[in-house]
């Protein structure tokens, strides 16, 4: 090939040609439904990862049965009548032989991953009764050692009826408790006094308590970002906050409709994906302030629960209408093996659409999402609301002394106290 | 007496600056020189053991004693002991204080003028003053901390270090936020594979089936627990080491690699339609399978004998089958097609080579006659593709390639058969059967068609003498158009009494040729040249070679290329080539070469052409009127604030007055100078363009500072039309690559290796996720270094 560039002109409008064909086709192809995983009788309430193995993943409803599913055969291979009640919570031993529920029968469970051997009885390795209801749990990511959340923070040893230390700070109940994946010993919880907390275990203490707007429902921490974490938020939004600087977070994340509900990070730490009482689920880059894509059918409900898989290709919601679907991380990729000249062009593709994401016509069509009547709506007036209070301060502070209303930033609008 | 002792008192005295705190460590200091003071006091509960008193004695002759005795306590307090001596009791007295003061001065007067004296400011009782007020100031000790406050501490404390220890991590995260691409999951780990027998062994039947398949199984002492592969078996599965493995998958790759580009090349050339290219194909096999046969007779006759066998029976029953006779339906209908259609034409020439080959009697040649065989049958393979059959040196039309020597060689060819006068042809067909012993067989059958043809031709030119007018407008029937009719052997025989005739056979037979390349297009005009000449060329020729053929030999020649003219003079002597030159050439009706000239006229009033085509259009008038329009258009227009009816009537068919128009119609400023106005073709138009605007980014998006940043990432090429195969490839690597079916796992420090290091210092850790290699340049320069 002759590289002189005489011979090959207009090397700017060919390339946003292909740049314009190539998100055209982005949007063609993006198909991100692969398929729904039904079979519980009641809302799903919580899901679990298995640790060591990509295709098998357990969820728990409202009606306290816990279903082990194969994703490879989209099949439920096992059902389990864990509790009485709902199933608040669950999570995997990091070994990924057994795995952990909670109830609203006050109890811990723990149950063999494996399914029961032939005339064996389907029974909990481990219960333990306890005084309140837990409503959350995670287990450590190297030790025997679990954490339950409810009225307290809890810290169980695996081998113990009783828990190892437990973490006030002020008394209300704890919706969720999370450790950090890389710092271990780290611990945040986040409250319905709208606040969130992080503890450390190795002092079985509280670290700082930082209180928001509305209330925290859950929270996540960044897997590759040691002192990142994430929180979904009652008030549409999710915060990103380095543990270190709590007084107002990284990133506002906003775009959702209704409340946040869940919130997972992708394994490679550059994404998180949020499940929103909207019954939408987006995902969003963990340095953008909007979301990059949104995930909808016409018969998903509230999203309670999502996960985003270890491999990092496929997100898992769990929804109020009994249902477990399967999509596709990225919604136009295309699965299987690729042929060396594919991937190349996939690769060119993507550089393409990268380097003129900036043009007006192609970021319209990169952009543009269709969306359920009620969230385009919501969205609308929303807007409007926005540009109302925004218009509102904004005439406040021309008819009052300057200075005496101070521009409050975005990101620091939502925090409402830092408690040391 | 003051100077030296200190007067007798009557009750314990203290002495000052003993403060009995054991401070004072000097004895010298003791004495009352610089301090005379006498102060009233009782000893105090903490002057301890080290206080000192002095008792004095009330005798008056004891007077000396006493003060020998003082004096001796004085020099030994020089000596630094700290304990002294208690005063001895040496009698029984009520005087003596159960303290342990001896009361020495108790019948001594006191005087007043003694007790006022020392009542002045002091500085050994300010330290006592200043002890007091210490003692004073002193709080108490704080009451502890309430349960909130205490906890905030600890958290307060526990926040930080456990920031600090988070904080570690900054390095990492940043490194990996900038980094150019990251690869998931960051530890590449190497799949290991249990064996078989581990899983099978942890593995019991539980199930009646399964249970009962297992009795089967132990009945018939199949392998259940024990290794399911013989001990041979895992020795070799151990024996190849990983480095052998590697090597042996690389052979195998390359194997596959080369089988399929075999299995490509075949495809290709099983593809190619070309008859041409297949027909040399198969004689090159043909000679091939010769050649072997050949290699074969020498190293095994016997098995060569046998081949040969077989091969002559092969022959013996394809003989037989009457398959190319040239006597079938199709051979029937190739021969009335034949006249038209070269295809055909061609296809029965085969036919007929077969026929002849399939009769000819095969010699089994002796080995010693092969290395004269060989160079011939090379000369022949040379000749034989290039030349189509019936070029016989006769007509240039003929020689579509030319090439080199083995053409040469084929003019000679001719030339020997054009010297052979027709009278001799018997004798020369007696000749040509010894020929055809030497010649492989395409030259014997080249050779042989050649015969037939002529004596197809001879067969014509003899219909044709009979019926002469009217054989000139008609074209030979039989006479193939690139198998030229006219042989050395039929000119001789017409002579040089018949040059219209002869030239009027070329121009028919050129009717059904066709000019290929330049080259011919030449030869042709040299044909002509040379045809004037002939005569000339018959009265300077030195040999007694017939006129025609050696002008045939010069049209080849000519034909072919030009340049070779000088390159070989050896040829050219057969020419007289001022002769060639100097005849001028004549411009003949040939059918094929006009067509060339009004190519060329074409060619040259193109120009013409173009004006008369567009001769309404004058574009530089519209461009001049266009640029007008352009100019006016530009020009900032007057605003018109008239409004009718203000100040005055208004209605239909009523104007505002040209006062308001004059005091309403507001003119512009003039408008700069226009860009294009000292450019007289050219057009530049300063409006903004809408319509590209649309396609244009309006801001600076946030990376960038500067627009030329932005507009310089824009302009730069990524694609593979623009940059080489490495460079693109460079340009387009994605920023995150996963493996699908690959569990990412959160970071950890095994992950980082500077970081399970410096993990418990806190240290800034250096590191790099990304494995990169090391710079090339230094390596080189420390491998110098050594």
């Amino acid at each position: 090939i002759n590289y002189d560039p005489a011979l090959h002109p207009f090397e700017v409008p060919r390339e946003y040609t292909r740049a314009l064909n190539a998100t055209k086709l982005e949007r063609v192809f993006a198909k991100p439904f692969l398929s729904s995983l039904d079979g519980h009788r009641d809302g799903v309430n919580c899901m679990a990862k298995h640790p060591k193995s990509l295709s098998t993943v357990l969820s728990g409803a409202c009606d306290g049965e816990v279903k082990i599913w194969n994703l490879t055969k989209r099949q439920c291979v096992r059902t389990i009548q864990a509790h009485e009640g709902f199933v608040r919570g669950m999570c995997a031993r990091f070994c990924g032989t057994s795995f952990f529920t909670v109830g609203d029968d006050k109890t811990v469970k723990q149950w063999k991953m494996e399914s029961p051997e032939y005339g064996e009885e389907e029974e909990p390795i481990h219960t333990i009764l306890g005084k309140t209801v837990y409503t959350g749990i995670d287990h450590h990511w190297k030790e025997a050692v679990f954490a339950t959340c409810g009225h307290q923070v809890d810290i169980w040893d695996e081998q113990r009826t009783s828990p190892m230390c437990s973490l006030t700070w002020g008394f209300d109940s704890i919706s969720s408790v999370k450790f950090n994946p890389i710092e271990t010993y780290l611990l945040g919880s986040c409250a319905s006094d709208r606040n969130i907390v992080l503890y450390d275990m190795r002092k079985s203490t509280p670290l700082k308590k930082v209180i928001l707007n509305m209330r925290t429902n859950t929270l996540c921490w960044n897997p590759m970002e040691a002192f990142v974490f994430t929180a979904a938020n009652e008030d549409y939004n999710l915060y990103s906050f380095d543990m270190r600087f709590l007084e107002s977070p990284m990133m506002v994340h906003m775009d959702h409709v209704s409340a946040v509900l869940d919130v997972d990070y992708s394994p490679t730490g550059k994404e998180f994906v949020s499940a929103s009482f909207d019954k939408s689920i987006r995902i969003f880059p963990v340095d953008k302030g909007h979301s990059r894509e949104v995930y909808h059918t016409k018969r998903m409900q509230h999203v309670i629960t999502v996960k985003w898989t270890s491999d990092n290709k496929y997100i898992l919601c769990g929804s109020d209408e009994m249902n477990i679907r399967l999509w596709k991380a990225n919604a136009s990729e295309k699965l299987g093996v690729l042929a060396p000249r594919e991937k190349a062009a996939m690769n060119y593709n993507q550089k393409l659409k990268e380097k003129f994401q900036y043009h007006p016509k192609i970021r319209r069509i990169a952009q543009h999402r269709h969306l359920p009547k009620s969230i385009f709506c919501q969205i609308k007036e929303q807007r409007i609301m926005r540009e109302a209070r925004r218009r509102k301060e904004l005439n406040r502070r021309k008819h009052s002394k300057p200075g005496s209303m101070p521009f409050v930033s975005e990101r620091k609008k939502h925090i409402v106290a830092v408690v040391k | 007496m003051r100077s030296f002792g200190r007067p007798p008192v009557p009750c314990g005295l203290r002495w000052p600056g003993t403060p009995g705190h054991g401070r004072c460590r000097s004895g010298l200091s003791l004495w009352p020189s610089s301090v005379p003071g006498i102060a009233l006091c009782r000893a105090p509960a903490w002057a301890g053991p080290g206080s000192v008193t002095v008792s004095a004695v009330c005798q008056g002759q004891e007077d000396g004693e006493r003060r020998h005795q003082q004096l001796l306590e004085a020099v030994s307090s020089l000596s630094g002991r700290r304990r002294r001596k208690l005063a001895e009791r040496t009698e029984a007295s009520t005087q003596v204080s159960e303290f342990n003061v001896s009361c020495k001065g108790a019948g001594e007067k006191l005087v007043l003028s003694e007790l006022l004296q020392p009542i002045r400011p002091k500085s050994a009782l300010s330290t006592v003053k200043k002890e007091l007020t210490k003692v004073k100031q002193k709080k108490a000790v704080e009451l502890p901390l309430s349960k909130e406050e205490a906890e905030r501490v600890v958290r307060e404390a526990a926040y930080v270090r456990t920031s600090k220890d988070v904080g570690r991590w900054q390095q990492v995260v940043l490194q990996n936020r900038r980094a150019e691409q990251l690869v998931f999951p960051l530890k590449q780990e190497i799949a290991t594979v249990v064996p078989l027998e581990q899983v099978v062994s942890a593995w019991k039947a539980r199930t009646p089936l399964e249970q009962e398949i297992f009795g089967l199984l132990h009945k018939t002492k199949q392998p259940i627990t024990d290794p399911l592969l013989t001990p041979e078996e895992t020795a070799s599965l151990q024996a190849m080491s990983l480095e052998e493995a590697r090597q042996r998958r690389a052979e195998l790759q390359k194997a596959r690699v080369v089988q399929s580009y075999y299995e490509a090349k075949a495809r290709r050339e099983k593809k190619i339609k070309s008859k041409k290219y297949h027909r040399v194909l198969k004689k090159s096999k043909r000679r091939k399978a010769l050649k072997e046969f050949e290699l074969l007779h020498k190293s095994d006759p016997e098995a060569a004998l046998a081949k040969l066998e077989e091969l002559e029976q092969l022959r013996m029953q394809e003989r037989m089958s009457l398959k190319h006779q040239n006597k079938g339906k199709w051979a029937r209908s190739r021969a009335i097609m034949a006249k038209y259609d070269l295809e055909a034409r061609k296809a029965m020439q085969e036919q007929l080579a077969r026929n002849k080959e399939l009769t000819q009697k095969v010699r089994v040649e002796l080995p010693e006659e092969e290395p004269s065989d060989v160079p011939e049958e090379d000369l022949t393979s040379e000749t034989v593709p290039t030349i189509p059959v019936g070029a016989s040196g006769a007509n240039p039309w003929m020689l579509g390639k030319p090439s080199g020597p083995a053409e040469e060689l084929k003019v000679q060819e001719g030339l020997e058969n054009v010297a052979v006068p027709d009278a001799v042809e018997s004798k020369e067909e007696m000749e040509k059967d010894d020929d055809e012993e030497d010649m492989s067989e395409e030259e014997a059958l080249l050779q042989d068609f050649m015969q037939k043809r002529q004596v197809r031709q001879q067969q014509a030119r003899s219909l044709e003498e009979q019926g002469a007018d009217e054989t000139e407008a008609v074209p030979e029937l039989p006479g193939d158009g690139p198998i030229h009719p006219i042989s050395a052997e039929d000119q001789a025989s017409v002579g040089i009494e018949q040059p219209p005739q002869a030239q009027e056979e070329i121009l028919l037979s050129e009717q059904l040729g066709r000019v290929q390349t330049m080259d011919d297009v030449d030869a042709l005009a040299s044909e002509e040249r040379v045809e004037e000449q002939e005569k000339l060329v018959v009265a300077t020729a030195e040999k007694p070679v017939p006129a025609r053929a050696e002008k045939r030999v010069q049209q080849q020649e000519e034909g072919r290329a030009g340049d070779k003219r000088a390159k070989k003079p050896a040829k050219k002597k057969i020419i007289s080539l001022e002769a060639v030159l100097a005849g001028k050439p004549q411009q003949v009706q040939c059918p094929s070469l006009p067509v060339v000239v009004e190519e060329e006229e074409g060619g040259i009033d193109q120009r013409g052409v173009i004006t008369e085509a567009f001769a309404g259009d004058d574009v530089v008038a519209d461009f001049t009127r266009e640029k007008r329009k352009a100019e006016e258009a530009a020009k900032p227009q007057p605003v018109n604030l008239v409004l009718p009816g203000w100040g005055e009537w208004g209605g239909t068919g009523l104007k505002p007055s040209a006062r308001k128009i004059k005091r309403f119609l507001l003119k512009p400023p003039p408008a700069p100078p226009r860009k294009d106005q000292h450019l007289p073709h050219v057009i530049m138009s300063e409006r903004r363009n809408i319509h590209a605007a649309a396609h244009q980014v309006s801001e600076l998006p946030f990376p960038f500072e500067r627009h030329q940043q932005f507009e310089q990432s824009i302009r730069t090429p990524v694609g593979a039309t623009w940059n080489t195969q490495r460079a693109f490839q460079k340009l387009t690597t994605p920023r995150i690559i996963t493996r699908s079916g690959h569990i990412i796992k959160p970071l950890s420090a095994e992950d980082v290796p500077d970081m399970a290091t410096t993990a418990g210092t806190g240290a800034k850790p250096a590191l790099e996720i990304v494995p990169q290699r090391p710079e090339p340049p230094l390596c080189r320069r420390r491998r110098r270094a050594r």
